[in-house]
C-alpha cells in the first residue's frame, strides 16, 4: 500500500505575500517560512558565537592573557554565552522546528496566531544585531550572561543596557512563541485526534512552552530592576545602598533553570520523533515519556538555587535545592531508558540523523551524571564557578541540544527542501563533530577539579597542555562546520530528489510534497492516531503501513 | 539469558568500582589534601564518581551494542518489533534510579553535614573582633562536626578578610596584622570572616576543597582546619573584572612554631600571646 | 493507524476552524496575562524577600498614607464594575449604554491615574531614596503603566463601539472582552499590590 498525493501548487490565494526566496526576506505569515527564518537566522547566530568561542579558545592556549585586551575577553565571553542561548538554541529548538513541526502534527493549517508567530521571529534580527553591533561601538556587556551585579552595574553602562533590552527582547519574542505554542498544541487539534496520540514532540512543546510563559517574565522584571539601578541609581540590587545582590540571583536563576530545560526539552521531544523512523519501532513507553515531560516542568521550577549553593545562602536552604535539583534524575533517566529501549530490537539505519541522535543518548548521559554531583551541595563547592561546571552544561547544551540540532537537520532537510543530503558528508561531519566536542569538554572537567576556574584569560602553567588540548578539539569543531554547510547548500542545488516520504515515516508532515503546499496538506489534514505505528506486529501485512523493498 | 545478563552486570559494574577506585587515588583526578574536611569530599567523589561511570558506560555500551547488532542489514526489508511497554523493565528502571538518587541525596546530606556545612552560622563564625559586629552572616560553612567537638580545646584563629578588585587582604583583628597571604597552624580551627568591598568575589582553596562567595554588605564565613604544611592558592571563583584570572592569593599552612613566629613578627601588637 | 480523509471535507473544515479562532485569542490572552502576571509576581517576591531580610536603614524615610491609595482601590473596583456593565449593555445591543459605561470606566482609569500622580508628589521619599523607596515606586509605576494601557485600550474600544459600522457588535465582542479581562486583571494586581504594600 502506498500513499501518493498530487504536485503541490505555488501559489495559492494569498496573492499579496511575495513567492519564491522572497518570503524568507519577508514579513511571512506561513509558519513554514517562519520556522526556517528561525533555523537560519539561528544557525547564523550560531556561526557568530563559534567564533567568539574559538576567540576564548585561542587565548587560552598560553597561561597568560596575551591575546586578546582583557575587557574585550570578558566581551567576548559574554557575548558567547548570550548569544548561543538566547540567539541559536532557544529560538531554533523552540521556533525553528516547534513552529514548522507543530501544525502539521496537530493536524492544522498554521499556528494560532500566524500574526504573533510573524512578529516573535522578528524581534530576533534586530535584537542579535544591537547585541553585536554593541561590540563594536561602545564595548559589549562584560559581566559574564549571567550580569550578576554588582559588576554589571559597575562595569561600563552602554554595552550592558544595550545587553539588557536585547535580552528583554528575545525574552519578548520567546514569551509571544510560547503562548502561540500552547494555544496550537490544546486548541488547534483536528476533529478526532487526541491528545495522547500527539507525536511526542507537541508534549515536549507543551511542556516547555508553559516554562517559558512562566518563567522568563521573572527574568524580564529583574532586569528592568537592574536597568534601573545603573540608569537610575536605585539600590535593588547595590548593598551601599542598602539593596541586596542575593535576590538578583535568586530571580535571575528562577528563570534562567527553566531556561536550561527550554533549551532541552524540545531536543528531548525531537529525539523522539527521530528515532522510531530510522529504527523502524515504536517509541517506548509513550506514556511515561508524557509523565516524564510533566514531571520536568514542574520540578524545573523549583530547583534554581543549586546555581548559589557558595553564594549567600542558608544551609537549610541548599540541602532542600539539593534534594530537589537529585529527584529530576529519574524522570529525566526514565526518557534515556525508552529512548535506548526505542534503539533495542530495532531495524537502525546508521544515517546521520540517527548517529546525531545516538551521540547526543551518549554525551546527554554524561552531562546527566555530572548534573546529579554538582547537584549535592558538598560536591559543588569544590567545583562551582569552575571549567567543571563548564564541562557540565557543554555537554548538556551542546553534546545535547546542538547535536538534536544537527540530527534534525539531517532527518527533516528533505522535507524542508526536497532534496536529500549527502550521507558521506553527513558521516564525516558527524566524526569531526563528536571527536571534536569530546577532545574539547571532556579534559574540562579535570581542569576544574583542580583547580582552574571559569571566566579567565589566565590560568596556572600547570595547566597549559589540557587547555591547548581543549583548544585541539575546539579547532575541529569548527573545522566540521564546513562539510555541513557544503552538503547543505550543494544538496539544495544538486541534491537528490526526496520525494514526500523518503524516510517511509507515519507522521503527518510526511504525508504531504517535499516542501509542503501552503495549505500543508492539498487536501484535508490526515487522521495519524498512531504516529510511531512501526513495527512488525503493528500493521496487517507485516511492515509497516509504508514500506517498500 | 536474565542470568546471563545479571552475571555480565554485575562482573562489569565490579570491575569498574575497583577500577573507579584505583583511578581516584591513583590518577591525580583531585588535588591533594590539605584540611579536614577535604577527605570527607574525596570519599564523595569516590561514590559519585564510580556511579557516574557505570552508568555513563552501561548506557553507551547498550546504544554501541544496539547501534551493530540491530542495524539494518543491506537489503533487509521491514521493520524492528513492535515493542512499545514492559512494565516490570519499565518498574525496574524507575526504581532503582529512584532508590540511588535518594541514596546520593542521603549520602550527601551525611557529608555535607560531616564536613561542616549544617553548623549554624552565626554561633560558629568568630564573635569578637569581627569587623561587621551588626552583621548577620549570609552563607558560608563550619567546621568539621569531628573538628567542632574538638574545637574547645584549641582556640579559633579568626581572620577578616576583605575581597576588592583585584585581591584579597587578610586582616587579624588579634594582632593588627593585615597580610597580603593567608597564614595559619597546622591542626589548628580557623573561622575567615569574608566581606568585598566592590562586587562579587569568591574564596576557592582547592586542596581545601572549600568555596564561598565573598560578597559587598553580606559578610560570608568559612571555617576550616587545616591538616598539611605547604602552599595552596587562593583563587578568585567569581567573575569579578577584567584581571578576575589574575586575582590569587596564598594560604601558607605552617607548623604552629612557624606560624607563631609570623605572628610576633608582623603582630603590631606588644606582647600577644595567643 | 492513518487515514487521508477526501478533499470534499475540506470546505467545512476550513468553516469550523473559522468560527473556533475566536475563541483562541481570548485564550492567548489569558496565557499572556500570566505571564505578564509572573512579572509581577517576581517584583513582589523581591519585594517581600527584601522585607524579610533587609530593614529599612534607620535614617532612611518610608511612610505611605492610606486615604489615596484606598481611594484608588475603590476606583479600580467600581470601574471593573462598570466595565462589565459596558459588556453586558453590549450583549443586549444596545450600543449607546456600552459607550456611556465605557466612557465612565475610562474616566475611573483616568481618575486612578490622577490619583496616584498627586500621591507621587505628596510623598516624602523619591525613587533613590532607599531600598523601599524604589521598591515603592517601580511596583507602582509597572502597574499604573498597565493602568495606562488599559485606559487609552478602552477608549479605543469606545471609538469602535460608536463607529457605525458596527465593528463591535452583540455578535464581534473580542475587542472589548479582551479589553474587559485585562482590566479585571490590572485590577486583580492593585488588590494585591495594595495589600503587600500598603496593608502589610
Amino acid at each position: 500500500m502506498s500513499i501518493s498525493l498530487p504536485p503541490a501548487t505555488e501559489n495559492n490565494s494569498n496573492s499579496l505575500q511575495p513567492t519564491g526566496w522572497l518570503r524568507f526576506i519577508s514579513f511571512s505569515l506561513d509558519h513554514k517560512v517562519i520556522g526556517l527564518q528561525y533555523l537560519v537566522c539561528g544557525f547564523i547566530f550560531y556561526l557568530i558565537g563559534g567564533v567568539l568561542a574559538g576567540a576564548i579558545r585561542i587565548e587560552l592556549l598560553s597561561p597568560i592573557s596575551d591575546f586578546l585586551a582583557r575587557d574585550v575577553y570578558n566581551q567576548v565571553l559574554t557575548l558567547h554565552g548570550t548569544i548561543m542561548i538566547f540567539l541559536w538554541i532557544v529560538p531554533v529548538v523552540n521556533g525553528a522546528f516547534g513552529n514548522y513541526l507543530i501544525p502539521f502534527y496537530v493536524g492544522a493549517r498554521d499556528m494560532a496566531f500566524p500574526r504573533l508567530n510573524a512578529v516573535a521571529f522578528w524581534m530576533i534580527p534586530p535584537a542579535g544585531l544591537m547585541l553585536i553591533t554593541s561590540y563594536f561601538i561602545n564595548g559589549a556587556a562584560q559581566s559574564g550572561w549571567t550580569a550578576y551585579p554588582p559588576l554589571s552595574i559597575t562595569t561600563p553602562a552602554a554595552g550592558q543596557i544595550v545587553w539588557i533590552v536585547s535580552v528583554l527582547l528575545l525574552g519578548g519574542s520567546s514569551i509571544f512563541g510560547g503562548i502561540n505554542f500552547i494555544a496550537t498544541i490544546l486548541k488547534l487539534r483536528r476533529p478526532g485526534l487526541k491528545l495522547m496520540q500527539l507525536p511526542m514532540y507537541c508534549w515536549a512543546m507543551l511542556g516547555t512552552s508553559i516554562l517559558v510563559v512562566l518563567s522568563t517574565p521573572v527574568l524580564a522584571g529583574t532586569l528592568i530592576l537592574l536597568s534601573f539601578d545603573i540608569v537610575a541609581h536605585t539600590g535593588f540590587f547595590n548593598p551601599a545602598l542598602g539593596g541586596n545582590v542575593i535576590v538578583y540571583q535568586h530571580l535571575f536563576w528562577f528563570y534562567s533553570h527553566p531556561a536550561v530545560y527550554i533549551m532541552v526539552l524540545p531536543a528531548f521531544g525531537l529525539v523522539s520523533e527521530i528515532l522510531p523512523v530510522h529504527c523502524r519501532k515504536p517509541l517506548f513507553g509513550y506514556t511515561t515519556m508524557v509523565y516524564s515531560i510533566m514531571a520536568i516542568v514542574v520540578l524545573g521550577l523549583v530547583v534554581w538555587a543549586h546555581h548559589m549553593f557558595t553564594s549567600g545562602t542558608p544551609p537549610w536552604m541548599r540541602l532542600f535545592f539539593t534534594i530537589a535539583t537529585s529527584f529530576i534524575a529519574v524522570p529525566t533517566g526514565i526518557k534515556f531508558f525508552n529512548w535506548v529501549a526505542t534503539l533495542w530490537g530495532g531495524r537502525i539505519t546508521l544515517n546521520s540523523a540517527i548517529l546525531f541522535s545516538c551521540g547526543f543518548i551518549v554525551n546527554f548521559v554524561l552531562g546527566g551524571i555530572t548534573g546529579v554531583a554538582l547537584a549535592q551541595v558538598p560536591f559543588d563547592i569544590h567545583v562551582h564557578d569552575t571549567y567543571f561546571v563548564v564541562a557540565h552544561f557543554h555537554y548538556i547544551v551542546y553534546g545535547g541540544s546542538v547535536f538534536v540540532i544537527f540530527s534534525s537537520i539531517y532527518h527533516w532537510y528533505p522535507k524542508f527542501t526536497g532534496k536529500m543530503l549527502d550521507e558521506k558528508l553527513g558521516i564525516i561531519h558527524f566524526v569531526l563533530t563528536f571527536i571534536g566536542f569530546n577532545l574539547c569538554f571532556a579534559p574540562q572537567h579535570w581542569l576544574g577539579l583542580n583547580g582552574m576556574p571559569r571566566r579567565v584569560a589566565e590560568y596556572d602553567p600547570q595547566f597549559t597542555l589540557v587547555n591547548q588540548i581543549s583548544s585541539v578539539g575546539a579547532l575541529l569543531m569548527a573545522i566540521s562546520t564546513l562539510p555541513f554547510l557544503w552538503n547543505i547548500l550543494y544538496s539544495f542545488i544538486k541534491g537528490e530528489k526526496a520525494g514526500n516520504n523518503p524516510w517511509q515515516a507515519l507522521t503527518p508532515e510526511w504525508l504531504t510534497t517535499s516542501p509542503p503546499p501552503v495549505e500543508n496538506w492539498s487536501g484535508e489534514a490526515p487522521l495519524v492516531t498512531k504516529p510511531y505505528g512501526y513495527g512488525e506486529k503493528n500493521s496487517d501485512e507485516g511492515g509497516s503501513p509504508i514500506t517498500q523493498a | 539469558m536474565l542470568q546471563k545478563t545479571a552475571i555480565y552486570t554485575i562482573s562489569i559494574s565490579l570491575l569498574i568500582i575497583i577500577g573507579g577506585i584505583w583511578a581516584v587515588d591513583n590518577l591525580n583526578l583531585l588535588p591533594v589534601v590539605a584540611s579536614s574536611n577535604a577527605p570527607i569530599y574525596d570519599e564523595l567523589f569516590k561514590v559519585l564518581f564510580v556511579i557516574g561511570i557505570i552508568l555513563f558506560v552501561g548506557m553507551t555500551g547498550l546504544v554501541i551494542y544496539s547501534l551493530i547488532r540491530f542495524r539494518k542489514k543491506p537489503g533487509q526489508v521491514g521493520d524492528g518489533i513492535a515493542l512499545e511497554d514492559n512494565l516490570p523493565l519499565e518498574i525496574f528502571w524507575t526504581a532503582v534510579p529512584a532508590i540511588v538518587v535518594l541514596f546520593v541525596g542521603l549520602y550527601s546530606y551525611d557529608i555535607y553535614e560531616r564536613m561542616g556545612g549544617m553548623q549554624s552560622l552565626s554561633t560558629n563564625s568568630h564573635d569578637h573582633h569581627s569587623m561587621n559586629s551588626e552583621g548577620r552572616v549570609w552563607g558560608g560553612i563550619g567546621l568539621t562536626s569531628q573538628d567542632a567537638i574538638e574545637r574547645n580545646s584549641l582556640p579559633m584563629i579568626n581572620v577578616d578578610v576583605t575581597a576588592l578588585q583585584f585581591a584579597f587582604l587578610f586582616n587579624y583583628p588579634e594582632g593588627e596584622i593585615v597580610s597580603g597571604e593567608l597564614h595559619v597552624p597546622r591542626g589548628q580551627p580557623v573561622s575567615l570572616k569574608m566581606e568585598s568591598k566592590d562586587v562579587i568575589h569568591a574564596f576557592w582553596v582547592p586542596e581545601f576543597r572549600l568555596k564561598q562567595d565573598v560578597i559587598p554588605g553580606q559578610p560570608t564565613v568559612i571555617n576550616f582546619t587545616p591538616t598539611k604544611t605547604g602552599k595552596y592558592p587562593i583563587i578568585c571563583a567569581e567573575l569579578c573584572g577584567p584581571y578576575h584570572g589574575g586575582m590569587r592569593s596564598t594560604v601558607v599552612v605552617e607548623e604552629p612554631e612557624e606560624y607563631q613566629a609570623w605572628f610576633k613578627q608582623n603582630s603590631k601588637q606588644p606582647e600577644m600571646e595567643l | 493507524m492513518t487515514t487521508i480523509p477526501s478533499t470534499k471535507e475540506k470546505s467545512e473544515e476550513l468553516t469550523s476552524s473559522e468560527h473556533q479562532h475566536s475563541d483562541h485569542r481570548l485564550f492567548g490572552l489569558i496565557t499572556f496575562l500570566v505571564a505578564d502576571g509572573m512579572t509581577f509576581a517576581g517584583f513582589f517576591a523581591a519585594y517581600l524577600t527584601y522585607k524579610a531580610v533587609n530593614p529599612l536603614l534607620p535614617d532612611a524615610i518610608y511612610e505611605l498614607e492610606l486615604p489615596l491609595p484606598t481611594l484608588n482601590t475603590i476606583l479600580l473596583l467600581v470601574s471593573s464594575a462598570t466595565f462589565h456593565k459596558a459588556g453586558k449593555a453590549l450583549e443586549a445591543a444596545n450600543s449607546k449604554q456600552c459607550q456611556k459605561w465605557l466612557l465612565i470606566t475610562a474616566g475611573l482609569g483616568i481618575a486612578f491615574l490622577i490619583s496616584q500622580m498627586v500621591e507621587y508628589f505628596t510623598l516624602p521619599f523619591g525613587l533613590t531614596d532607599n531600598l523601599y523607596a524604589s521598591t515603592f515606586y517601580a511596583l507602582t509605576g509597572f502597574h499604573g503603566l498597565h493602568v495606562t494601557l488599559g485606559s487609552i485600550m478602552i477608549m479605543i474600544v469606545w471609538w469602535q463601539a460608536r463607529s457605525p459600522g458596527g465593528r463591535i457588535t452583540n455578535v464581534n465582542k473580542f475587542p472589548l472582552e479582551a479589553a474587559e479581562i485585562y482590566w479585571h486583571f490590572v485590577d486583580g494586581i492593585w488588590v494585591i499590590l495594595f495589600i503587600i504594600l500598603y496593608l502589610l
